[in-house]
């Protein structure tokens, strides 16, 4: 008998329109000790079953039909009371982020010791033996101090340790991890599905691990159960499933997935449920201006690049201290090449590009562009200049669009900061760029909470294109987005450098991802380069101890199926 | 933490003296002393002496010089139209408004945060809706209004209420108390009522749009899928994290509800510093009214500081600053 079943399992949300329905006669099972994978893409149902087992269905949601079971007996259906029993006791829960999971203003031993004698009874001391043997147990050094710290004072990859403590307080047999790692590092990110697995195998519980990851997918489950809008399309042996997909939607959603080993000239299309939209690089060509680029010449010359941030304020100078973002960084970006910068959260990364882009001042150290030094502008038109030829794309396409504005504003702001038309011909450009990447002039007059993330992030290269840069600057550009949506915005950015010239700084933590769209790559770590190569050069033959360490993190993705893929000659 | 209180002592100073400053600067537009204090059959050598007297020939950067000088040395001179020394004055009447504020404050607090509370949890009920609805009304109406209406019904109508004074107080060494007399206590009600109404309101509505906003956070959703019970959750997960923006604006409402006593202090006749210093301002008595204000400012500017400090006290984060990371 199965662990955990779920038996054609329906869940609606009326609206006032229509209702929705957000998982469709869905079947699942998970045996004791086995990790099963939970994928699909954003809107899936995925999320929505965690929440069902758990009973904490947001409202107005509802189980319409089917039926959970937890060892044989029906948990769907209970009560409030008889499911706060279950809840934390036979099923816990691993939610995604570990900085908004924890309670910010209680320590890690009240968290721990008040779930622990809510379902275990016992006394303070027990329950503070057993808060200590958790902690202990996911892996924080220093138990007894860590207990009596709060959650800010520890990293996330450690907050994450604390939330398993957490769902481990009192030996559940079922965990439901809902994208535990999606907000982690990579490095980070393998410890603790390494700690997921262990335990898992230990105490013989049932993990139910939801995730949009392929990589995840691929290196932790046993089994897994591919999920389109609320239906399940696949589901069996994850090696199977993600060796030799049998479903259109499972196949394409493989193929999206960009290899590290494997370096593709662009990424098949997922056609499955007709979202493909036609990106219009031809037309945009013809309308650019042409450059030569030169490619012995580098575009930027960047030199003991410098960015300290004020750490501590103080009155008197020596009470304050600071923090080295980036630290003496020297390198050159050539023209027309997509050069990418790696490294994991907090490595400056982001830093360097805001510096480039002229957002922050620069602490020491000079920026060149095309021979002339920018990072000393001060002249209002020189610096307006120089900004007319660089743009940025941000990585969340949810905060980098005002809400309030039209996104024909949106895409005519810079245009119009930089006084280069004016009227209609402003209108018309903008309607250009609009039908150039694929959402069709209409999008102007709507805002913003209309489109998707996918779709937000074409209005981000609209608007980064509307002053006709010669340099564009990714941030990130995809790490908030589904698979396939990656690979549509993977594939525009290529189309901008092979089609209009562009050169592209691309900052990333996803290793495979630079692997397909960079040309060299610069690794960083604490503020500084610690190796540049050749992209190639770099997957091949890592000369630095951090780089080899952080391909050997990186999910093979070896097992997935290759269908329909094919290599760069 | 230490520097911290040192540096916020040195602001507070800055404060108090540009709030003198600004006060002292309005008095010369509220009108003449003299001429209140002279009668009918003064003549320009009376007026001159007295002036001199009082020292109002002297430029104004003088005048507040002197006063600064006598108020460090806790002397704000004598009073015009009563004689007596401004300190006494207050000493005698403060005890009566700071009772009136704390017990309005207290309710305020108290009964804000408890039906605040209660209005997110149940936020669909009846209840919660008529509280909400009503909770309007104490928003939106005057004070003075609140005061005659409630003077109006307790007092007149219904005659179980007195509609103004203090009723008998007791002497605890020089503080006369009210709490201690059943005729007092009764005193207390109406106007600590119309005082603390408006404060509640404001209380409630923010503890309950903190609570809804935490509800939906992450650790709240977390304590739930712990199975912890929603007596937990609310009351130690959710109310301790609504706590930290509701503090800010309560401890500037307390602050307002001594300042501001001065209205419900004349609708209840309420011997108060407030009364003093409508009636010092129809007297043009300087030194009351410039007392007055440098105490206010001096409650303002404390208050704020507690509020800081509590902020230590309740949220983690900040008491790190250094050791993190």
């Amino acid at each position: 008998m199965s662990l955990l079943t779920i038996n054609d399992l329906t869940v609606e949300f009326p609206t006032r329109r229509q209702l929705f329905t957000a998982v469709d006669h869905v079947d699942l099972s998970v045996e004791p000790g086995e990790i099963h994978g939970l994928v699909g893409e954003s809107g899936a149902g995925k999320s929505t079953i965690g929440a069902a087992i758990m009973g904490l269905l947001d409202r107005p949601g509802r189980i319409a039909s089917g039926m959970i079971r937890l060892s044989g007996d029906q948990i769907s259906g209970l009560d409030a009371e008889a499911m706060r029993g279950l809840r934390g006791k036979k099923i816990s829960m691993i939610f995604q982020d570990p900085l908004t999971s924890l309670n910010p203003l209680f320590t890690v031993r009240e968290q721990l010791t008040e779930t622990i004698q809510a379902h275990l009874g016992g006394s303070e001391a027990e329950a503070n033996q057993r808060a200590r043997d958790l902690i202990d147990r996911v892996g924080i050094p220093d138990p007894d101090t860590r207990l009596d710290q709060y959650p800010h004072q520890f990293s996330g990859g450690m907050r994450q340790r604390v939330v398993i403590a957490l769902a481990l307080c009192t030996e559940p047999d079922v965990i439901i991890a809902d994208e535990p790692t999606t907000a982690l590092d990579v490095s980070v990110q393998a410890q603790i599905l390494d700690l997921i697995k262990e335990l898992a195998q230990e105490r013989q519980v049932g993990v139910i691990l939801i995730t949009h990851d392929m990589g995840v997918i691929a290196d932790t489950t046993d089994k897994v159960t591919v999920m389109y809008a609320g239906k399940v399309v696949e589901t069996g042996p994850t090696a199977q499933v993600m060796g030799q997909p049998s479903h259109e939607y499972t196949k394409s959603l493989i193929a999206a997935v960009p290899r590290p080993t494997l370096k593709l000239h662009r990424f098949p299309q997922i056609s499955y449920g007709g979202r493909e939209t036609r990106f219009a690089i031809e037309d945009m060509a013809r309308h650019w201006p042409k450059v030569d680029n030169d490619t012995s010449k580098p575009v930027f010359e960047i030199r003991n690049l410098t960015k300290k941030f004020l750490q501590r304020r103080g009155l008197l100078p020596w009470d304050r201290t600071y923090f080295t973002a980036v630290d003496e960084v020297s390198f050159d970006i050539r023209a027309g090449e997509v050069f990418g910068v790696v490294g994991e959260s907090g490595s400056g990364k982001s830093t360097i590009a805001r510096m480039i882009a002229g957002l922050y001042p620069v602490d020491g150290g000079t920026i060149t562009f095309e021979g002339q030094v920018v990072s000393d502008l001060t002249n209002r038109a020189a610096l307006d200049a120089y900004r007319k030829n660089i743009q940025m794309i941000f990585q969340d396409p949810f905060s980098s669009l005002n809400p309030r504005m039209r996104v024909d504003d949106i895409v005519a702001e810079p245009i119009r900061h930089h006084r280069l038309m004016d009227g209609a011909d402003i209108k018309r450009r903008v309607d250009e760029l609009l039908d150039q990447v694929g959402l069709g002039h209409v999008a102007g007059t709507k805002y913003p909470h209309e489109f998707s993330g996918g779709q937000r992030q074409r209005i981000s290269i609209a608007r980064a294109l509307a002053t006709q840069p010669r340099f564009l600057i990714c941030d990130e550009p995809t790490s908030a987005l589904d698979v396939s949506i990656q690979a549509q915005i993977l594939n525009i950015l290529k189309d901008l450098q092979e089609h209009l010239g562009l050169t592209l700084l691309f900052i990333s933590h996803d290793l495979p991802v630079v692997r397909q769209m960079c040309d060299r790559v610069a690794v960083m770590k604490q503020g500084k380069v610690v190796e540049l190569q050749a992209t190639n050069d770099l997957f091949a033959n890592p000369q630095t101890d951090y780089a080899s360490e952080l391909l050997r993190l990186m999910p093979k993705l070896d097992d997935l199926s290759t269908e329909g893929l094919t290599a760069e000659t | 933490m230490f520097a911290y209180i040192v540096r916020r002592m040195f602001q507070s100073v800055i404060v108090l003296l540009v709030v003198g400053l600004v006060a002292f600067s309005m008095f010369r537009f509220v009108g003449d002393p003299i001429d209140n204090m002279l009668g009918q059959e003064r003549t320009q050598a009376d007026i001159d002496r007295l002036r001199t007297e009082l020292g109002l020939d002297q430029p104004f950067p003088v005048q507040y010089f002197k006063f600064l000088k006598g108020a460090v040395q806790g002397d704000f001179g004598v009073s015009y139209r009563q004689g007596r020394p401004v300190s006494t004055i207050l000493i005698e009447r403060a005890p009566a408004t700071l009772e009136l504020a704390f017990v309005s404050g207290f309710l305020a607090i108290t009964m804000g945060i408890a039906l605040g509370v209660f209005t997110a949890i149940r936020r669909q009920g009846v209840a919660a809706n008529v509280i909400m609805t009503v909770s309007l009304l104490g928003v939106s109406l005057p004070t003075f209004l609140i005061g005659i209406l409630l003077i109006y019904v307790f007092s007149i109508e219904l005659g179980v209420l007195p509609s103004f004074g203090r009723g008998e107080t007791v002497m605890i060494g020089s503080w006369s108390t009210g709490f201690l007399t059943t005729s007092g206590l009764k005193a207390l009600i109406l106007p600590a009522i119309t005082l603390g109404l408006y404060q509640m309101t404001l209380i409630m509505r923010l503890v309950r749009s903190e609570m809804l906003e935490v509800m939906r956070a992450d650790y709240v959703r977390f304590a739930r899928a712990r199975g912890l019970s929603d007596r937990v959750i609310n009351f130690r997960h959710a109310l301790k994290n609504t706590l930290v923006p509701v503090i800010t604006i309560t401890g500037l409402q307390l602050g307002s509800i001594i300042a501001f006593a001065i209205i419900t202090e004349t609708v209840f006749q309420w011997p108060g510093v407030g009364l003093l210093f409508i009636n010092a301002i129809q007297f043009v008595d300087i030194p009351v009214m410039a007392a007055y204000l440098m105490l206010i400012s001096v409650m303002f500017v404390s208050i704020n500081l507690i509020v800081d400090l509590l902020y230590y006290a309740i949220d983690p984060r900040l008491r790190v600053d250094a050791r993190a990371t």
